[in-house]
């Protein structure tokens, strides 16, 4: 996997919920990217079809809070996201980025700091948020063990396949 | 030792465990609801065959029951004939209600069990004294492969609640006054451990209600010791033998937060975030909250107790003309209780709408969605933008008592009134 990414950012607030990132009203829908093309549209209608595609989302605290919907990640990675830089992240939404392969980075007050459309480097390993517009550096939280495994597999689902595949 | 952590160590074959450990345990029952196709699509996906143990995983249709179109008809139809295809031994097809009010009633819930659903309000099963969160949908696929899910043992937080409630009260303010103090992120991946003599004294829907509601702090499970009224509810119903487990006496929680809830009063989450919690009577003296409809139902507040309190209030009155009352029975077993007793009568002559037995407009699927402008008071348990529909609507989340003392007027009103 990539340990080093670019791209550019949109910035959104704290508590933006699972309702906002995916409203109930399209759970039905299975196509992946169109679930991607609804993405944030509880944020506004403007954000999924302006995306930087390869692009960061910045966020405030407890992003992801709410339901358990996977279409939440998979709306993000859709729309194309490669990552959401926050203060925190609600547990399942983080356990379902990891398990699809979208980064979620604990990055404390990084939303305060930044502006939408500025160019971002993340580099995982040395825990860092550079602002290549600024120049301002942000330390993150280094993922966990357990997640870092997930995400080096390219996703949960690679791995089990793998796993099952042995037997 | 925390219960919790028993529980974990217990279903992950170890001998000892500790806060921050990673641990693979074993998953007593599975729940996935019809909201989440994406299961089966991620179990084949994954080389799945078949489930591990076609008795401990069941598909419940709460969502959209029954199906509002035809993009949710065709994902039962495949739900269904993954079940079917799977031989799964229990089934809870479009006339049973919400998971979390269903599996119980089942006897599939029971003291020291590990439940995970593909819904975050799992942690509704901690008033049993069991393990319950709630995953995503690929998760759920590994669970169904496996029998198996890894977690990171929580660090614990106590609530602990003592003292009685006053009159108008109930156990949906006494949540509320607690989000409001401990935050929508106050408890992100962390157990919270409700305690005290008001939870020792709670019953079975009441404990369900509390523990439904520490989702919206963050908490990964939620847990409450089993009380005589847990133990007579599962004692008929569990369907496996059981082992209630118990705290060791010392335990060192990570927080502690102490509630008197005799000082408690009637409490409301005002648009649009759970933590914005208000006292009733502090937003009743900032002037009048029109309504344009009230909402009974969901996991957090559609049982029979949440009914019978709006029956009581309602009866012989009638709801405002232009508004509208939407009343869901949470489960098939609730609703034939509430028609025995009566209140479905004395609701439906109040003015009231009632609707089949499931989430329904909780979640802004179907029956009874906002439109923008729109103002709801809800017992349910969130009121992000756009939950019930609209972005552009507001929802105050109240007790049944609230919702339905508010419907008398069609504005907010203090159930303490009708009491």
């Amino acid at each position: 996997m990539l340990k080093v990414l670019t791209g550019k950012c949109i910035v959104v607030g704290d508590n933006i919920d699972t309702d906002q990132i995916y409203p109930g009203r399209f759970l039905a829908i299975t196509d992946p990217k169109e679930i991607g093309s609804h993405c944030l549209c509880g944020v506004s209608e403007e954000i999924a079809g302006n995306f930087p595609k390869g692009g960061f989302v910045v966020a405030g605290r407890n992003f992801g809070c709410g339901s358990s919907r996977e279409h939440a990640p998979i709306a993000l990675l859709n729309m194309g996201a490669v990552a959401v830089l926050a203060d925190s992240f609600a547990r399942i939404f983080f356990r379902n980025a990891v398990n699809l392969g979208l980064l979620p980075v604990i990055c404390k007050g990084i939303s305060e700091k930044v502006k939408a459309g500025e160019t971002l480097t993340l580099d995982l390993e040395a825990g860092t948020v550079k602002s290549e517009d600024t120049g301002e550096i942000f330390q993150c939280e280094k993922l966990g063990d357990q997640a870092m495994k997930i995400l080096e597999a390219g996703g949960i689902k690679p791995m089990m396949r793998a796993r099952f595949a042995e037997k | 030792m925390h219960a919790i952590e028993k529980i974990l160590m217990k279903n992950s074959g170890k001998s000892s465990i500790e806060t921050g450990e990673i641990v693979n345990a074993k998953i007593d029952f599975a729940e996935i609801n019809d909201l989440y196709l994406q299961t089966v699509y991620s179990f084949y996906e994954m080389g799945g065959k078949n489930v591990w143990d076609n008795t401990r995983c069941a598909f419940v249709f709460d969502h959209y029951a029954p199906c509002p179109d035809i993009k949710s008809a065709e994902n039962h139809k495949a739900m269904r004939e993954f079940a079917l295809k799977n031989n799964l031994k229990y089934h809870f097809d479009t006339n049973t209600g919400v998971c979390h009010q269903v599996m119980p009633e089942a006897g599939l819930i029971y003291p020291g069990m590990i439940v995970v659903a593909t819904d975050s309000h799992t942690t509704t099963h901690g008033a049993f004294g069991a393990m319950g969160t709630g995953c995503g949908a690929t998760d759920m696929a590994t669970i169904l492969m496996t029998g198996e899910l890894w977690f990171r043992v929580p660090e614990i937080i106590e609530v602990r609640l003592e003292g009685e409630a006053p009159k108008g009260v109930y156990p949906k303010d006494v949540i509320l006054a607690v989000l409001g103090k401990i935050r929508a992120d106050g408890a992100v991946y962390k157990a919270i451990d409700f305690t005290g003599s008001y939870v020792e004294g709670l019953n079975v829907a009441g404990r369900m209600t509390i523990c439904n509601m520490a989702v919206e702090m963050g908490a990964k499970t939620a847990y409450m010791q089993p009380n005589d009224s847990v133990i007579e509810y599962v004692s008929k119903r569990a369907v496996r033998p059981f082992e209630v487990q118990h705290t060791d006496e010392g335990y060192k929680y990570s927080e502690s937060y102490v509630f008197d809830v005799s000082t408690l009063e009637p409490e409301l989450a005002c648009p649009s975030s759970v933590e914005n919690v208000h006292t009733l009577r502090s937003v009743i003296a900032g002037g009048d909250v029109k309504l344009n409809q009230g909402y009974i139902g969901s996991c957090t507040g559609g049982r029979v107790e949440d009914i019978e309190i709006a029956a009581k209030i309602l009866k012989g009155r009638h709801i405002p003309e232009y508004t509208r009352l939407v009343v869901i029975p949470a489960s098939r077993e609730v609703m034939i209780e509430c028609i025995a007793k009566g209140y479905i009568t004395d609701l439906m002559n109040a003015g009231a709408t009632i609707s089949t037995p499931g989430c329904g407009a909780c979640l802004g699927a179907h029956e009874g969605i906002l439109a923008p402008g729109e103002v709801c008071i809800t017992s349910t348990n969130r009121n992000f933008p756009g939950r019930m529909g609209s972005t552009e609507a507001l929802m105050y989340l109240a007790s049944p008592a609230t919702v339905a003392a508010s419907m008398v007027y069609g504005k907010i009103t203090d159930p303490r009134e009708f009491l």
